[in-house]
């Protein structure tokens, strides 16, 4: 809880400047008062007594811009989350990319990978898996490393098999993975499709044509202007006929996409038919 | 504060609460006035996934209408936004909302906290905020908010509340201006009102 907001707004206006002249991140088009919580948190979780400090330490220290990234971009994210989304993909849009010969789905803003492994859940059990690539990226390289390797709490289990189960899964959810302590390694034959890499949808291209693509919670964190541009990126990306998911509060109304995208039910996909 | 100095003080209306403020809402929502001069964001702990029947029992009893908030969303007057369950609402700067899933604060998404304190930056001496039954301390720390920028503070009363935890240590923690009954709360917010 912040009993105080050490960092205000032109202070983050500041900072945000600073970081996109000294090492390239353009955070400057993110929602302001998400950006400002995460910075306040940041700046009294690292004790900084004065902004002059924190301001000094982010442009001379390469190591701190890590953690800053680490810190302020928000990695939380969960295994089969909104179950009834999984379910729709399973038995609507599967179906649909499994009479293509190959099937290219990107993950944009991955995180930690735990919808990435879901994915290939889905596609194992749909039978499609081996004619499919599963590329995931993320601007933060660090949550890619914890992605790749595929560990994840073994406390949410629990919940993530129930999501499992909702989404229509059949099989018993403990044998995708390996328990060991406090951790649940998944099999790495559910990996072996996965390609990691960093990409940052502010500032890079598009890199290929998906037939999938999946940004969860991402969105919310840009401003207006910026969500249009990722939208063109998505559209530029997407093969005709190719579906866009995005997290269950977010929309693509604001955009020009509207005319060439039709959502399918109630759930927050689209395909694109133009 | 004089009661007539209440008329027109706020561009915003908050009210939140956790366990028992439930039906505290379905009490309250039907007598508030209809040509009401300000929104209302309405941030409630429970659990995931039964948002579209929360709405659907909020539309069904409030002479206003409810929506759930979406990110983006420009607050108009007269019309009630309700945080979605399991994200954060945040109120920016030029009085729109933005969503966050990071971690959750107190134990809860959507906290409390969160939606109080940012919207008390941007309303500064223009909102209030009402705390209803609750079993957990979020929603004391966005009052003292409220109040060091010049708000209206509000709780309901404790001592009648389902659960008494979350009103009270808002009084214990932060300057509360007015301990409302169940039946004096929609008059409180009419009184509002222009």
């Amino acid at each position: 809880m912040l009993e105080y907001n050490f960092v205000q707004d032109e202070d983050v206006d500041i900072i945000l400047n600073d970081i996109l002249e000294s090492y390239g991140y353009d955070f400057t088009e993110y929602s302001k008062a998400s950006i400002k919580r995460r910075i306040n948190r940041l700046f009294t979780l690292d004790r900084f007594m004065s902004f002059a400090e924190f301001r000094y330490r982010l442009r001379s220290d390469p190591d701190y811009m890590h953690r800053f990234i680490e810190q302020v971009t928000v990695t939380v994210t969960e295994m089969f989350r909104d179950p009834q989304f999984y379910k729709v993909l399973r038995e609507q849009v599967l179906p649909t990319l499994g009479t293509y010969p190959f099937i290219r789905i990107w993950h944009a803003g991955c995180s930690t990978g735990e919808e990435v492994y879901s994915m290939a859940i889905l596609l194992k059990e749909a039978n499609l898996y081996h004619k499919a690539l599963l590329y995931a990226t993320d601007l933060n390289h660090d949550v890619l490393e914890k992605a790749r390797m595929g560990i994840f709490p073994l406390s949410q289990m629990k919940q993530y098999s129930e999501n499992y189960i909702q989404s229509g899964g059949t099989k018993d959810f403990s044998e995708y993975y390996t328990a060991n302590y406090d951790k649940a390694k998944f099999d790495e034959e559910l990996s072996r499709k996965m390609i990691f890499s960093t990409h940052n949808l502010v500032s890079d291209r598009s890199f290929n044509e998906f037939q999938l693509i999946l940004c969860r919670n991402v969105l919310i964190y840009f401003d207006k202007d910026l969500q249009v541009k990722v939208f063109n990126l998505f559209e530029q990306s997407l093969d005709n006929l190719g579906y866009l998911a995005l997290g269950s509060k977010e929309t693509i109304r604001f955009s020009s996409l509207t005319s060439r995208f039709k959502k399918l039910d109630n759930e927050k996909i689209w395909k694109k038919i133009a | 504060m004089e009661k007539d100095s209440l008329k027109g003080a706020i561009d915003l209306l908050l009210i939140a609460g956790s366990a028992g403020s439930l039906d505290v809402l379905l009490k309250v929502l039907p007598a508030i006035k209809s040509n009401l001069s300000f929104p209302i964001i309405i941030v409630l702990h429970r659990k995931a996934s039964y948002d579209s029947s929360l709405i659907n029992l909020f539309n069904t009893k409030a002479t206003l209408p409810v929506v759930e908030a979406e990110e983006k969303d420009s607050l108009q007057n007269g019309k009630i936004y309700v945080a979605p369950s399991d994200y954060h609402l945040l109120v920016e700067t030029n009085r729109s909302l933005s969503l966050d899933y990071s971690e959750k604060i107190q134990y809860s998404r959507p906290c409390i906290d969160v939606t109080f304190e940012t919207a008390a930056e941007v309303y500064k001496t223009r909102i209030a905020a009402i705390l209803l039954s609750g079993a957990n301390s979020d929603g004391s720390a966005g009052l003292k908010s409220i109040k060091s920028y010049g708000g209206i503070t509000a709780v309901q009363n404790p001592q009648y509340a389902e659960v008494s935890y979350m009103p009270q240590k808002a009084i214990q923690t932060a300057p509360i201006d007015y301990i409302l009954n169940i039946e004096e709360i929609a008059n409180f917010i009419n009184k509002l009102s222009l």
